[in-house]
């Protein structure tokens, strides 16, 4: 259940940027977390309510942004759609991917007051 | 937040090669160059809607931008992890697996084998006890125990203590034996140069497409127990090829660490990428 650490990395990136922006209170937090980020949506969800209770975020709604895996297939020259890290190519059947998107895991924009 | 010295939030916290008395925020160097404020903390208030109007005592909704990786803390301790190991000359592996692959039988005998030659440390990262820590000891060479409690991987900030107290030689191989756990520790660097993943035959063949996150985060991946395999249906070439197809460019090496059957090789890798490591790159 890394989902646990995750959250309270999210919480200290909220502290610190409490302090710089200048907020007290954050009302909505939006992820954006990659197909292939290795991180269940509904167990972040499950941790995110536990790890921000009694903070600045107590209560706060979680908006998951699902961003999409893709990789760059080297027989092909160019990027795929995949969903699994093992998929193959759909074009050609190949192993040979290199993933290039979906493997993120990041604080795009919080609603604060 | 963190359970090793209580340094606050984690973000605070400096290893000891930045402690400086003068300066009593040694951090704020690292966060200057480590992402600039230009770039990330773009900060601009939304048109505000009726329902958003700035009233007296009231303090009115906005928006902020953040745009931060979410395991940046930690990726940052890493990169001072791995400056560390590189000054040094060290090679720092993380060794991964499930519970019960024979992480810690695959390190003392490699200790034992290696101990006259080389200078060699362990961090053990278990939930609970001091129990493989007390087996390593045992082979005679210095092991620092992290429990994670209910944590079920390693960080590079609590890494970085560790190193702190152990104070190893210049060249030394410093091995991390994470929890036992096919699938947290992969999202974790902690600044080593390769992630060993250690798969028992007792597991099953499909192991690398189930848990296909630690097979794709390593570079070596050992099959251990092969002196198990003739009581086994395990299929080592279907095993390989789905760690393959998850990592291409893994390598595998086959050994038995309990009858010793494959282990020239494991010990011919490690004497060869701790000579990488000593090359001295720019």
């Amino acid at each position: 259940m890394h989902e646990m650490s995750l959250c309270e990395g999210v919480l200290h990136i909220i502290e610190r940027e409490a302090q710089t922006q200048g907020f007290g209170r954050v009302k909505t937090v939006w992820l954006e977390i990659g197909a292939l980020a290795g991180v269940e949506p509904e167990a972040m969800r499950f941790c995110f309510d536990a790890v921000m209770r009694g903070s600045l975020a107590d209560g706060a709604g979680l908006e998951i942004i699902a961003a999409p895996g893709v990789a760059w297939c080297l027989p092909c020259g160019k990027n795929v759609a995949v969903s699994q890290l093992y998929d193959v190519c759909p074009n050609c059947g190949s192993h040979q991917l290199q993933i290039v998107g979906g493997d993120q895991m990041r604080i795009k924009e919080l609603e604060v007051e | 937040m963190c359970g090793v010295c209580g340094c606050g939030e984690g973000l605070n916290h400096s290893h000891e090669h930045e402690h400086d008395p003068q300066h009593g925020h040694a951090h704020e160097h690292r966060h200057a160059h480590a992402h600039s404020h230009s770039q990330h903390h773009h900060h601009h208030e939304h048109a505000l809607g009726p329902e958003h109007a700035h009233a007296p005592g009231l303090t009115p909704a906005r928006m902020v931008q953040i745009e931060q990786d979410i395991l940046s803390a930690n990726n940052r301790y890493a990169d001072d992890n791995r400056r560390y190991f590189g000054e040094r000359g060290m090679l720092a592996l993380n060794l991964v697996s499930s519970p019960g692959s024979g992480k810690t039988m695959l390190l003392t005998e490699t200790i034992l084998r290696l101990k006259d030659e080389l200078n060699i440390a362990v961090i053990e990262g278990d939930q609970q006890t001091a129990r493989d820590a007390d087996r390593i000891r045992a082979t005679g060479v210095p092991a620092v125990q992290i429990n994670t409690g209910k944590g079920c991987h390693l960080d590079a900030h609590r890494v970085g203590h560790a190193l702190e107290s152990l104070n190893l030689p210049e060249k030394s191989l410093l091995f991390i034996e994470n929890v036992g756990n096919l699938v947290c520790p992969s999202a974790f660097d902690l600044g080593e140069a390769h992630k060993v993943v250690i798969l028992s035959v007792t597991e099953g063949e499909d192991k690398p497409i189930k848990y296909p996150d630690m097979f794709h985060a390593a570079d070596l991946m050992i099959l251990n127990k092969t002196d198990l395999l003739p009581y086994l249906d395990f299929d080592v070439e279907q095993c390989i090829r789905y760690a393959k197809q998850v990592n291409p460019k893994i390598r595998v090496l086959q050994l038995s660490a309990k009858t010793g059957e494959g282990m020239d090789n494991w010990l011919k890798w490690l004497r060869a990428e701790l000579d990488l490591q000593g090359i001295g790159y720019a």
